[in-house]
């Protein structure tokens, strides 16, 4: 940092000075909104509640007092201290950063869809009832499923949905089945999951191919043994061949196949998981259907069932009657129940329909051809500059592991010095240690990729000779390096105003 | 094709470096009999133009509630959203951004989200607040967990005044796992004190009342906590966020563990969803809270800097040891409440409660009023009531519909003694005028 950045830094100002915190900005009698006066009759508090459930004035709301404008300023700041998929190519593995269309957020936001309450009897919300009926529809015939349940607010929740769908099928045949199968390059979601349903958790080996290992799963399949919860494409971005195969084994002791439907934007409209023997399987719309991540969340996980399991999908299910108008139905009398309040993440799914709908089924083939294109290309051009650790053809994204151990330089530094070059860095440490996981995705033009591909090739460059650089990456954001190991040393999870203590 | 900038020149560069004939060879993994033959059976695609078309004729066979006058409640709430909330939120940056794993290209939601929590435990008395859950009832369910996880005891008493909805989903959490659920009755409205003293024993791990409960009532949350540490187990308040700026919150009232729906903090209806789940607890109870936390910590230049902390206990990291498989959360969700409990600040959210109450006492006054009429209860209440009529409630409903007023909603469905009563919810948005005009339907529906 020069000296001039440096001074204005000091003084705060300029856009790599620290933004203040909103309750920093309070200033007693200031107002971002003006609330209008009571036209009714008043009532003072103490006369409808006992003074003892009432907040007294000593412990008043400690709510900041900030003016509409500064609050626009604030979080206007904020938004540009922040990496988005519009600004920057997000390659991160796994979680398919791809363009998220514009229509989808006026769609979502229309006050036909936005509006309603969930209550409302459903002579009122037809057209919303239609568009949740189509997506089901679309969404079980994109995974050659019997039907499908909108209802799991995001993946992990669908996991835990399809387990308990899997549990209840097990139970309706007087079976017991404890233990859960995934192999060690399972999403976290996949283990945590078979924990919030109670289920052991037994790990399958992968080969070094990447691969699961089949006679692993041979040995470990029994009359105990739930279902296998698997990905495909798998988490190393490789296409399992072995998945009928891995389906008879399962299906051959009583067991159930799980497909984690994190990658399919690999597949849409290439192979329905249906195809391969899969029982049920989740999608993640945030992902696969551009609906978008919103720095976290809202997601959907929408769980696809096999014939066999429909009886004991969630209720309220949506459904299209004989004369041609659509309702909720409770009528599933060995349901699992509800899986959260009302129906589902309505908006998300309202932005998956616009996505599928534009789409159409050439689009959707058409896009996961190219994300699958795009990962081995960038794979192609690394392939001489970084260690490759599985064998193409790749499926939408690929492993590679910066071997520059001598430099001291590791992944992370490799991650942090991307950042420098304007991307975000793909995703790190996992499935593999010391890896990065790249999934493009279709989005990008070849100039994006080239200019990705040549920026690892100079970081490649940069490791050998200028190592420092990468150790004290990055350079350009708006913080430095930072300390996350102080952060759990020293939780510090709220503001407290000065003087007040913990 | 649509969403994608790859020419046809492109494509032949790509397939010449990677070293192959055509993209089929990228599949020829996959066996040629699992590979779908033809095409998806999906309507074909559409322009933008065919595709805005369709979509606004599927929203105008909706009739949204900015039509109408909505007295619905139950769980979700026709509350006023400043403009600036949508601006903001709906910043590209903000809605295209992922979970921010990567600290510095992540300062503007992690600082968002830091905020976020601040305010929740502000709202809610409480020492700390994690970054979001899906929606209310799911964090109830993990609050239940939380504490099983924090007292390995196996049972929970929830009380009877809880969202039905809320206590349908804890059923379903609850069928795989071995934890037994016990529902306290009530008495007059409010969680039978007497029946929780018998209910809660020395296997109870957690104690659940909703305040303002379903029906609306405010409950003695401390009376509640006082039995459940009493027999050695956690208290967990379930709150309504707009009420705790005037009502007593549930962080005052001896609660452990303090979850809520936060869709009335500037959230869209969008006829359930995305909601926002909120969980606050003791500052004890840290490392076994469920979801993503945000800390503040410092750069290499020691500048402060915000980054996810404590990751020990998530799934990422810790597998089936995490303290919740929750991965995804409404991120985006959280910020529209950020930017509204900014907005709305101190003075805001306060008179945005203090009209809910006297709106909602207005009307039930005038309901009460009315041949045919009644409250159900005469506990204290905030927002919400349960009126009992001796007409048909459904034709009393409907009529009112013809007035595009949509009056409440009938408890037939969940309770069968209350199949004579339903539930009103006044917000601030409710002017006097149309307050009237619902007493004035009720009174003119058929007996």
């Amino acid at each position: 940092m020069t000296d001039a950045l440096k001074d204005m830094d000091e003084f705060r100002i300029g856009s790599y000075a620290p933004e203040p915190l909103i309750f920093e900005q309070s200033g007693e009698g200031k107002a971002g909104v003006y609330v209008p006066d009571s036209d009714v009759p008043p009532v003072a508090p103490t006369e409808a509640i006992p003074a003892a459930l009432l907040r007294r004035k000593e412990d008043a709301l400690p709510f900041p007092e900030v003016g509409e404008f500064e609050v626009v300023r604030h979080f206007t700041r904020l938004g540009s201290r922040l990496f988005g998929v519009d600004a920057n190519f997000y390659p991160l593995g796994s979680c398919t950063m791809k363009y998220n269309p514009k229509i989808n957020e006026l769609a979502a936001a229309m006050p036909g869809f936005a509006g309603l309450h969930p209550y409302q009897p459903v002579e009122q919300t037809q057209g919303i009832l239609e568009l949740l009926y189509h997506l089901r529809v679309f969404l079980a015939e994109i995974a050659g499923l019997a039907e499908v349940t909108l209802q799991p607010a995001a993946g992990a929740h669908g996991e835990m949905t399809g387990l308990m769908l899997i549990d209840a099928y097990h139970r309706s045949r007087g079976e017991d089945r404890p233990d859960v199968l995934a192999p060690s390059t399972a999403h976290g979601t996949n283990p945590a999951s078979c924990a919030m349903c109670g289920r052991g958790l037994v790990t399958i080996s992968v080969r070094d191919d990447g691969l699961l290992d089949l006679d692993h799963l041979r040995a470990n399949v029994n009359e105990r043994t739930s279902a296998l919860m698997l990905t495909n494409p798998n988490t190393a971005g490789l296409f399992d061949p072995q998945m009928k195969q891995i389906a008879d084994v399962l299906h051959s002791k009583g067991a159930q196949l799980y497909m984690d439907g994190a990658n399919m934007n690999a597949m849409l409209g290439i192979a329905r998981p249906g195809q391969f023997g899969v029982d049920v399987m989740h999608y993640n719309t945030h992902k696969t259907f551009s609906t978008p991540h919103g720095g976290g969340g809202p997601g959907s996980g929408p769980v696809a069932v096999a014939e066999h399991l429909r009886p004991f999908l969630p209720v309220p299910q949506v459904v299209c009657l004989e004369d041609g108008t659509y309702a909720w139905s409770d009528e599933r009398p060995k349901t699992i129940g509800k899986v959260r309040s009302f129906y589902g993440q309505i908006g998300v799914l309202v932005r998956a329909y616009t996505y599928i709908r534009g789409l159409g089924p050439d689009g959707l083939r058409d896009l996961s051809e190219k994300a699958v294109l795009a990962a081995n290309y960038l794979a192609a051009r690394l392939a001489k500059h970084y260690h490759l650790p599985y064998k193409g053809p790749f499926a939408h994204e690929f492993i590679l592991v910066p071997q520059f151990s001598e430099q001291g330089v590791t992944e992370l530094d490799v991650a942090k010095r991307l950042l420098d070059y304007g991307f975000h860095p793909p995703t790190m440490s996992w499935p593999i240690m010391h890896c990065l996981m790249i999934e493009p995705t279709e989005s990008e033009s070849l100039a994006t990729l080239d200019f990705f591909a040549e920026a690892m090739i100079r970081i490649a460059g940069e490791a050998a000779e200028t190592p420092h650089l990468l150790h004290q990456a990055p350079h350009t954001t708006p913080v430095r390096r930072v300390d996350v190991v102080n952060a759990d040393r020293k939780p510090n999870h709220r503001w407290r105003p000065e003087g007040e203590s913990a | 094709m649509r969403y994608t900038q790859l020419t046809d020149n492109d494509l032949k560069t790509i397939l010449n470096t990677i070293g192959v004939r055509s993209i089929d060879d990228l599949f020829a993994v996959i066996p040629a009999d699992q590979r779908l033959k033809g095409k998806l059976g999906l309507p074909a695609g559409l322009s933008e133009m065919e595709l805005l078309a369709e979509l606004d004729r599927l929203a105008a066979a909706n009739q949204a509630c900015d039509r109408q006058v909505c007295f619905l409640g139950a769980g979700a709430y026709d509350h006023y959203i400043p403009t600036a909330v949508d601006a903001l939120a709906g910043q590209s940056s903000f809605v295209t951004a992922y979970t921010p794993y990567q600290a510095e290209a992540s300062q503007g939601s992690l600082q968002a989200f830091y905020e976020f929590q601040t305010f929740i435990c502000q709202l809610t008395g409480m020492d700390v607040a994690n970054a979001s859950l899906y929606e209310g009832a799911t964090a109830t369910a993990e609050a239940v967990i939380m504490a099983r996880n924090i007292n390995r005891r196996d049972k929970v008493v929830v009380s009877a005044g809880i969202n039905p909805d809320y206590l349908r989903v804890l059923r379903t959490y609850f069928s795989c796992l071995s934890l037994e659920l016990v529902t306290c009755p009530l008495r007059g409205g409010l969680t039978d004190m007497e029946a929780l003293s018998g209910l809660a024993d020395d296997r109870t791990s957690s104690v659940v009342v909703q305040s303002p409960n379903f029906f609306g009532c405010v409950e003695e949350l401390q009376k509640a906590a006082d039995l459940a540490h009493r027999a050695g187990g956690l208290s967990i308040g379930v709150f309504d966020p707009i009420a705790c700026a005037i009502l007593k919150p549930p962080g005052a009232l001896g609660a452990d563990i303090a979850v809520g729906e936060g869709q009335p903090l500037g959230i869209p209806m969008s006829l359930g969803g995305p909601y926002l789940g909120l969980l606050a607890a003791r500052q004890q109870h840290l490392r076994k809270m469920p979801g993503r936390m945000i800390g503040m910590t410092s750069d290499a230049a020691g500048k402060p800097a915000y980054t996810l902390t404590l990751q020990t206990r998530e799934q990422h990291i810790r597998r089936e040891k995490a303290t919740s498989n929750v991965c995804t959360n409404q991120g985006l969700v959280a910020l529209r409440a950020t930017v509204y409990m900014a907005l709305m600040g101190r003075s805001g959210l306060t008179k945005v409660a203090s009209l809910c109450l006297e709106k909602a006492h207005y009307a039930a006054r005038q309901i009460a009023s009315l041949d045919g009429y009644s409250l159900r209860f005469g506990a204290p209440f905030f927002r919400e009531f349960v009126v009992r009529t001796d007409r048909d409630v459904d034709s009393v409903l409907e009529h009112c519909r013809t007035r595009s007023i949509l009056a409440g909603v009938p408890l037939g469905q969940w309770f069968d003694d209350m199949k004579d009563c339903f539930l009103v919810a006044v917000t601030e948005k409710r002017s006097k005028e149309q307050i009237d005009a619902l007493a004035d339907a009720l009174s003119r529906a058929a007996r």
